[in-house]
Order: structure tokens, then C-alpha cells, then sequence
């Protein structure tokens, strides 16, 4: 079973986060069960939400404990939430952020990876909404869900001009992290 | 998001909205919405597929409250149509005297609870405070372990409901189940128009055939009144496994019945449980036969009213050790559940432990639940991922009976 804890900010699209990759799984034929963490959501409160994919039946109901793979929407949250607490040894942090910070964070055994998914989603998107764009990165980066199934589930969720775009952001950030992990 | 496998229709929905599909699917005349969480998404998704003219012949009606959105439903089933409604929390509180009218006069209306604590203090999260607070109000109330059990057991209810003339509670737990995205099979609409029958109506509000119901009971037959309910009760336990039965043959799978039995065969140790922490447990029980060589069972109770206390006798008889895991608290005795279960053990020499556990939507997690079914302790109700120093701090003003 994988599992992946989403971390960001009341507006940001955490929920659908967790909700794409679980279509993006389901239409690979695999179990997903993504849910969010419960809270009373508000605007720029930090937020998180979950999803666990698996080949076999989802039977467990705690939340996700020990993530395989932490995505981060908003980088501000590592200062005040423990955005890293509990992710496995050799697991991944993928977070959203303009310069690569990954050296200023002392986090051992643990992959992480800078991307600007703001930017991108500013560029395609016109508004600052991560959520899509960093699911192409996981996409790069873990292996989990094949990109085509990412860009298949937002097809399917987003209303169509929307869609489009997230689908082109998405598809930026799967090559541009792509061809960083390759050097 | 649905794909075709073998002949089965699979989506990977919101249980929310895989509950209203299939509420719609069994053509209710009247769905009646207030909203509360977190059993609004139903109500909402509900109120899409009546707009869109997916749902025919059905009247959305949205009223002031939820003693309103009851008493509207007891209304258009006493006037003949299969009507529906859903609630939490407060709400399913605030609906209390309309909940033993609907029972009273034997409508067979079918309401889903998305379990969720009741205030003060406010708190919006899970636990089964709500559905045990009318647990004696003569509906019948079944408890989903998933949310495919949760969309078998709605098209199961209403043929329930129908059958026994008493309406029926599916409980659902709030957000863990309700607002949770996962693989769900959506049966087929000309199945579920084979197993669900058009309503026919026992009693119909005529106005060229005038009746009263609900008419004031003298004391020479209000007991009787109330005997024939919990007969009829007692009976419905058959036609529970019944519908359970029909519906396997017809849609394959495991869901509805009584209780799923998981492991129990010569297990010593049975965990007794309702709704979804089931699943959880289940993955704690089978980590520890592995690693330790226990025999440890769970028993998920599904059918909470009526309450199968012979069937459950018989399950657990050879059991040394009985652990109940339940999400509601009686403040001043303890646990409900484990107080019934050890009714239906009466006699037999079995120890029983009681756990009061994610009360208010605290996470039950497996390593939790491993200390606590392998721990030694002797507490006899354990409250599970208790903040000890939080409870010593508050508690120090209030339990010393020396300072009166």
C-alpha cells in the first residue's frame, strides 16, 4: 500500500488533490480511498487531506500515519505545521515552492523535491492553484499513478476549460521534474 | 469516475454521492433536505439528480428544520409514497418526537444518519452519540461498515422498511465514510427495480376515504401497541437475513444481514464492533494472529436495532474473551454496546472488556488498538487514546468529594 499525506492551505484544491489521485488509481484498476482531514476548512487555514492506493481491498480508517509520500501545496506550512512527521525511510516530500529548499531542510533518508507550482499553474491556470500541477510532478517522481491516468481524472473532475488547463500544467511540471530527476 | 470490469459498474465516488445514486435508484416519491454536517453532500447530490429530471416523479422539498424535514416525510408516507430524508447529529436530536411518530405509525420511511458526535462542546466529527441517543425509539437501525455496505444496505432498507412496516435508520459514519473517495459498485437500475418493488402503501390518506391515524391510545391498549412494535421487531431479525440473502443472490458481495463474522471460528479473543472501524480492526486482528499466534475474531454488528441476542449468543459462546470497541459513551455507566452484549452472554462465562473509543472524532489507530487487544490491563472500560495529563489538569476541581 502507498500512502500520501496532502499538506496546504483552505483554497488551494487540497481535497480534489487527494480525490484526482484516487481517480488517477482507480482508473489504473487499482484501490484508492483518499479523504480529507476533517477540519472545519477555512480560506488559508492549513488543511490536510489523504489517500492510500493499493492493490488489494482499502480496509484501514486511521488516518495516514507514516506517508510514503508527503505532497506540500504551500511551502509557508513547514514553519508551522510537522509536515514531515511520520514519512518513511527513502520516502518523498514533494513541495510547491519558488527556489529549491530542499538543502535548508534537515530531514534525513527522505527525497525532496522543489518545484514552482505556482508558476506554472500562474502560467497555464491564470491563478495560483497548485493541486493538479504537483500531481504531474508525483507522477514523475513516484511512479505510483502513470501521468495519462492524472490528466484522465482531471478530465473527468474539472469542467472542461478548466480541465484543459490544469491538464497542460500538469503535463509542465511531469517533464520539467521529469528531466531535473534525469540529471 | 466509472469503469466497466466484468459485468460490474465501478465508481470512484465521494460516499455521499454514491448514497444519493443510489437513494434515487430506489424512486422515492418525497426526499426531504435540511442540511447539516456531514451529512449534507447526500442531501445536495440528491437534490442535483431531482433538478436534472434524473429522478422522476419525486418532490425535493426543502423545509426550516429537521423536526420539519421528519415530520414533512411521516406526512407524504402516511399519504402513500416512498419518502426519504437524511440527518446528524443535532439534527437527528432535534427530530426526536417526529422519530417515535414515524415508528408509532408503522411508516416505513428510510432516513441515513451520517454519524457525528453530539455538543457542547460543538464538534462536528464522527462517533455514534446521535443514533444511540434514539436507539429505543422502535426503528430499526443498521450500521454500515463501508460505502459499498452503505449503498447495499440503502436499497436493502427500503425493501426492509416495506416489508415490516417500521422505518429504518442506515447509519453511516460521518466524513470517514461520507465524505471518503473510494471504489464503489453501483448496481445496475433495472436491478434494483427488480428487488425493490413499487411501494404499496398498508395506509393511504384519502381524501374519498377518510381515516385517522395517529389517534390518541387509552392505557387499555397503548402496552399492546407498544408490544406488537417490539414483536414485530423481534420478527424483522428473519427478514433482515432474508433481504441480506436475496440481495447476494442478486448482486453478489457480503453486506447487510445481521453482523459479519471475521475470524471467529475457535477464536479466543472476539472484538465486537459497529460501523467503520471495523475495516481497522480487522487489519489489527489479522497482524496479530500472524505475528503472535492469537486467535482473535471480529464480529460487526450491523443490525443494531433489533438487536440479534440469541444470534449473537450463539457467535461468541466459545470465546474466552469478548473486547467491545464502540464510538458512544453513557455518561454515568460507560459503554452501551458491551452493557447489551453482556445481556446476550448472560451466563456464560466469558470476560468482557470495554472500550470507549474515537469518541468526537479522536483517530483510532492500529497501534492503539494492538496495544489495547494485546495490553494487560484490568480498567474495567478503556478509553482509547485518552490525553491522561489534559484529564488530571481539568479533573483536579471536580472529583474530590472531600472539599463538600
Amino acid at each position: 500500500m502507498f500512502q500520501v499525506r496532502i499538506h496546504g492551505r483552505g483554497g488551494q484544491g487540497v481535497v480534489t488533490a487527494a480525490e484526482l489521485l484516487s481517480v488517477a488509481a482507480f482508473l489504473e484498476g487499482k484501490h484508492a480511498q483518499a479523504f480529507p482531514s476533517f477540519g472545519s476548512e477555512r480560506m488559508g487555514a492549513p488543511v490536510m487531506a489523504f489517500c492510500r492506493i493499493s492493490s488489494r481491498e482499502i480496509r484501514l480508517r486511521e488516518p495516514v500515519m507514516e506517508p510514503d509520500a508527503v505532497i506540500i501545496q504551500d511551502s509557508t506550512l513547514i514553519e508551522s505545521v510537522n509536515v514531515f512527521q511520520g514519512v518513511i525511510n527513502n520516502g518523498c516530500v514533494l513541495i510547491n515552492s519558488t527556489t529549491d529548499i530542499s538543502s535548508t531542510l534537515n530531514i534525513k533518508l527522505v527525497t525532496i523535491k522543489c518545484i514552482n507550482a505556482t508558476a506554472i499553474a500562474m502560467a497555464h491556470i491564470g491563478r495560483p492553484l497548485p493541486n493538479a500541477v504537483l500531481l504531474g510532478s508525483f507522477a514523475a517522481i513516484t511512479n505510483v499513478v502513470d501521468i495519462e491516468s492524472v490528466v484522465k481524472a482531471i478530465g473527468m473532475q474539472f469542467p472542461r476549460a478548466m480541465a484543459e488547463k490544469n491538464i497542460a500544467a500538469a503535463r509542465d511540471a511531469y517533464t520539467e521534474t521529469k528531466s531535473a530527476v534525469a540529471v | 469516475m466509472k469503469e466497466k470490469l466484468g459485468g460490474i459498474m465501478l465508481h470512484q465516488l465521494e460516499g455521499s454521492q454514491a448514497i444519493a445514486k443510489v437513494v434515487a435508484m430506489c424512486r422515492p416519491n418525497l426526499i426531504c433536505a435540511y442540511p447539516i454536517t456531514p451529512q449534507t453532500h447526500i442531501v445536495e447530490e440528491l437534490g442535483e439528480i431531482v433538478r436534472s429530471g434524473e429522478l422522476q416523479n419525486c418532490e425535493y422539498l426543502n423545509v426550516e428544520s429537521e423536526m420539519a424535514a421528519l415530520s414533512a416525510t411521516i406526512g407524504a408516507q402516511a399519504a402513500g409514497i416512498r419518502s426519504y430524508t437524511a440527518t446528524s447529529s443535532q439534527g437527528l436530536l432535534h427530530m426526536a418526537e417526529a422519530i417515535y411518530n414515524a415508528s408509532g405509525l408503522e411508516l416505513p420511511i428510510v432516513m441515513t444518519i451520517g454519524n457525528r458526535a453530539i455538543g457542547s462542546p460543538l464538534n462536528i466529527w464522527n462517533d455514534h452519540s446521535d443514533a444511540m441517543a434514539v436507539r429505543d425509539a422502535g426503528w430499526i437501525m443498521l450500521f454500515a461498515e463501508s460505502n459499498q455496505e452503505a449503498v447495499n444496505l440503502h436499497i436493502q432498507a427500503f425493501r426492509i422498511a416495506e416489508m415490516v412496516k417500521c422505518p429504518v435508520m442506515v447509519c453511516v459514519d460521518g466524513f470517514i465514510l461520507t465524505h471518503a473517495y473510494e471504489r464503489i459498485n453501483i448496481p445496475d437500475q433495472k436491478e434494483v427495480d427488480e428487488f425493490l418493488p413499487a411501494y404499496e402503501p398498508h395506509i393511504t390518506m384519502d381524501t374519498a376515504n377518510p381515516l385517522s391515524i395517529g389517534t390518541m391510545v387509552p392505557p387499555e391498549y397503548f402496552m399492546e401497541v407498544r408490544y406488537i412494535a417490539h414483536l414485530r421487531q423481534q420478527k424483522s431479525i428473519s427478514i433482515i437475513e432474508h433481504v441480506a440473502d436475496k440481495f447476494a443472490d442478486k448482486f453478489g458481495g457480503n453486506s447487510g444481514g445481521l453482523f459479519h463474522k471475521y475470524n471467529i471460528q475457535d477464536a479466543e479473543t472476539i472484538v465486537v464492533t459497529m460501523g467503520s472501524v471495523a475495516g481497522t480492526i480487522r487489519d489489527v486482528v489479522d497482524d496479530i494472529n500472524c505475528e503472535s499466534g492469537n486467535k482473535f475474531g471480529v464480529l460487526t454488528l450491523i443490525s443494531y436495532r433489533p438487536f440479534p441476542q440469541k444470534e449473537i449468543r450463539e457467535a461468541l459462546k466459545n470465546a474466552k474473551k469478548i473486547v467491545v470497541v464502540e464510538k458512544a459513551l453513557a455518561v454515568g455507566i460507560g459503554g452501551i454496546l458491551v452493557q447489551e452484549i453482556k445481556l446476550s452472554l448472560a451466563g456464560i462465562n466469558v470476560n468482557i472488556t470495554s472500550v470507549v473509543a474515537g469518541l468526537g472524532g479522536k483517530p483510532i489507530t492500529r497501534s492503539m488498538l494492538y496495544d489495547c487487544l494485546l495490553g494487560s490491563s484490568h480498567e474495567e472500560t478503556k478509553f482509547l487514546g485518552l490525553n491522561d495529563d489534559l484529564v488530571k489538569k481539568k479533573c483536579l476541581f471536580a472529583c474530590d468529594a472531600s472539599v463538600i
